[in-house]
C-alpha cells in the first residue's frame, strides 16, 4: 500500500473527519489514499492481522509492543472503519478491549511481592498470540507458493487406447434374438388387458325382427337362435320372445312335452 | 520389452498417480521385476526427463508424469477459466489445518482471532484438501478436520514433512 507525503498534500487541507473532528495534520503514519482506504481495512484478516500490520510497519518487535502506542493507533484504524460505516466485526473491539485491559494492567500499581509471585507481563498473552498468529500467515503464504496441479503444473497422460480394447462387443445369435422376441410378444399377451365390450344386440331389435321373419307362418324357437350369438344372442331372443308373447303379439305353441316349440305371429 | 518402458508407459497412460505397489501389480508374477528394480527403472526415467518440458513427480498417492511448473503459463490458456486464486483467509485457514491438525473450528479461530467462514471450510472440502475426521471429546463434541492425500498430491508432496516447519519462536526473539 503506497502512502503519500504529507508533503505532497495541500496545505490547510482537511486530511479526513473522525468522529466528527477534523484532522487537519495526516495522522502519522497512517495516510492511505481515501479510495483505498475501504479495501485496505477490508483487506486485514481480523484485529491481529491488523495489530501485526501496525507492529510491522514501525519495524517494532512484537516482544516490546509499546502498548499506548499500539493501542492508540489501532484505536484510531477501528474509528476510521466504523466512520466508514464498514461492517466493524465484534472481533476488532473485543482486541481493542483487550488492549486497554493490558495498557490498564501495566500501569496499575502493585506490591512488589504480588508482581514477584505473578511474574508474567500482562502482555504475554497477546504476544504469544501474534506470533502464533505470525507464524500460520507466513505458513498460508509459504502454501500458496508450492507449484499446484491445475494452477502450475498439469498432469501429463496419453490416450492408452485401452477403452477400445476392452469393450469387445458380445456375439449375437439370431436364435437368440428371436427368442427374446417371443418372450416379449408372451409378456405382452400377459400384461393385455381384457377389454369389457357390451355387445350390440337389443331386445326391442330382437322382438323387431322376429315379429317380421314370422310373417304368416310358424317358425319354432330354436330358429331364433344362432349360435354366432352366442350366449347373449340367446338371451335375447329368449327375452324378446317373452316379452312378444306378453304384449299378445305372438303365440306359442307346443304340440307335446319336449317337441319344439312353435311360434306364431297373432295377427290382429 | 523392458521393465522400465513399460512402466512409462503404464504412468502416462493413466491420469492419476501410480503407487509403486499398483506398478509392481501390473507385472504380476514376473519374479525378475523387483520393487527396487521399478525404483531403479523409475530414477532411470527421471533422469531421461530432465531437459524435457515434463517431470516424473513423486507425490503422496505415487508416481505421475506432470508439465513442468515454468510452462504453467503458456497450458493455463488452453482452459477458458483462470486457475483460482485463493483468498489470503482461505489459505490461513489451510495453513492452520496443515500444522495444527485435526483441529477444531474453534482452534483454527483462535489462531486468526476470527470466525472462519463455512464457505472456506466448504470450498477446502470440495477442492478434497481437507475432510472431517471425528469430533473432539470435548463438550459439544466439535468436529475435526486434517489435509488429505490428496492436498498432498496437488501440492507435488510426498508427505506433510516436507513442508517446512513453523518459523520457531527463536527467530521471533532474533528480530
Amino acid at each position: 500500500m503506497g502512502s503519500v507525503e504529507a508533503s505532497n498534500l495541500p496545505e490547510n487541507s482537511r486530511v479526513a473527519t473522525v468522529g466528527g473532528e477534523p484532522y487537519e495534520k495526516v495522522p502519522h503514519d497512517l495516510y492511505i489514499p481515501p479510495d483505498a482506504l475501504e479495501v485496505f481495512l477490508e483487506s486485514f484478516e481480523g484485529p491481529l492481522d491488523l495489530l501485526l500490520y501496525l507492529i510491522r510497519h514501525q519495524n517494532l518487535s512484537i516482544i516490546d509492543i509499546p502498548v499506548l502506542k499500539i493501542t492508540q493507533q489501532y484505536i484510531e484504524y477501528i474509528t476510521l472503519m466504523q466512520h466508514l460505516k464498514l461492517e466493524l466485526a465484534a472481533e476488532y473491539l473485543v482486541m481493542a478491549a483487550m488492549l486497554a485491559e493490558i495498557k490498564s494492567n501495566v500501569l496499575l500499581p502493585r506490591e512488589a511481592k504480588e508482581r514477584a509471585a505473578d511474574e508474567e507481563d500482562p502482555r504475554a498473552e497477546l504476544i504469544r498470540r501474534l506470533q502464533e498468529y505470525e507464524q500460520f500467515k507466513l505458513a498460508a503464504h509459504s502454501i500458496d507458493q508450492y507449484p499446484r496441479i491445475g494452477r502450475d503444473n498439469y498432469q501429463a497422460t496419453v490416450d492408452a487406447g485401452i477403452d477400445d480394447l476392452q469393450k469387445t462387443l458380445p456375439t449375437l445369435e439370431l436364435s437368440s434374438l428371436t427368442k427374446a422376441f417371443e418372450e416379449v410378444l408372451k409378456r405382452v399377451g400377459r400384461d393385455s388387458h381384457h377389454m369389457v365390450k357390451r355387445e350390440k344386440l337389443s331386445v326391442r331389435d330382437r322382438m323387431a325382427s322376429i315379429l317380421k321373419s314370422l310373417g304368416d307362418k310358424p317358425r319354432v324357437f330354436g330358429y331364433f337362435c344362432n349360435v354366432h350369438e352366442g350366449r347373449q344372442g340367446v338371451v335375447v331372443s329368449f327375452l324378446a320372445i317373452l316379452e312378444l308373447s306378453k304384449d299378445g303379439l305372438i303365440e306359442l305353441v307346443q304340440i307335446d312335452t319336449y317337441t319344439g316349440i312353435w311360434l306364431k305371429a297373432i295377427v290382429a | 520389452m523392458n521393465s522400465k518402458d513399460i512402466i512409462e508407459a503404464a504412468l502416462f497412460a493413466v491420469n492419476k498417480p501410480i503407487p509403486l505397489k499398483e506398478l509392481r501389480g501390473i507385472f504380476l508374477n514376473d519374479e525378475s521385476v523387483s520393487v527396487s528394480q521399478i525404483q531403479a527403472d523409475l530414477s532411470q526415467i527421471e533422469q531421461e526427463y530432465v531437459d524435457k518440458p515434463l517431470e516424473l513427480m513423486q507425490v503422496a498417492g505415487g508416481y505421475r508424469f506432470q508439465v513442468r511448473a515454468k510452462y504453467s503459463p503458456w497450458i493455463r490458456r488452453l482452459w477458458q477459466e483462470k486457475p483460482v486464486k485463493y483468498s489470503k483467509a482461505l489459505l490461513e485457514t489451510l495453513a492452520v489445518i496443515v500444522y495444527q491438525q485435526p483441529v477444531t473450528r474453534a482452534e483454527i479461530e483462535k489462531v486468526r482471532g476470527v470466525s472462519v467462514s463455512t464457505s472456506i471450510i466448504r470450498t477446502l472440502e470440495e477442492r478434497c484438501w481437507i475432510v472431517a475426521c471425528g469430533y473432539k471429546e470435548v463438550p459439544g463434541r466439535p468436529m475435526q478436520y486434517k489435509t488429505t492425500k490428496a492436498f498432498l498430491n496437488d501440492l507435488n508432496l510426498s508427505n506433510l514433512a516436507e513442508l517446512p516447519p513453523l518459523a520457531s519462536l527463536d527467530e521471533w526473539l532474533s528480530i
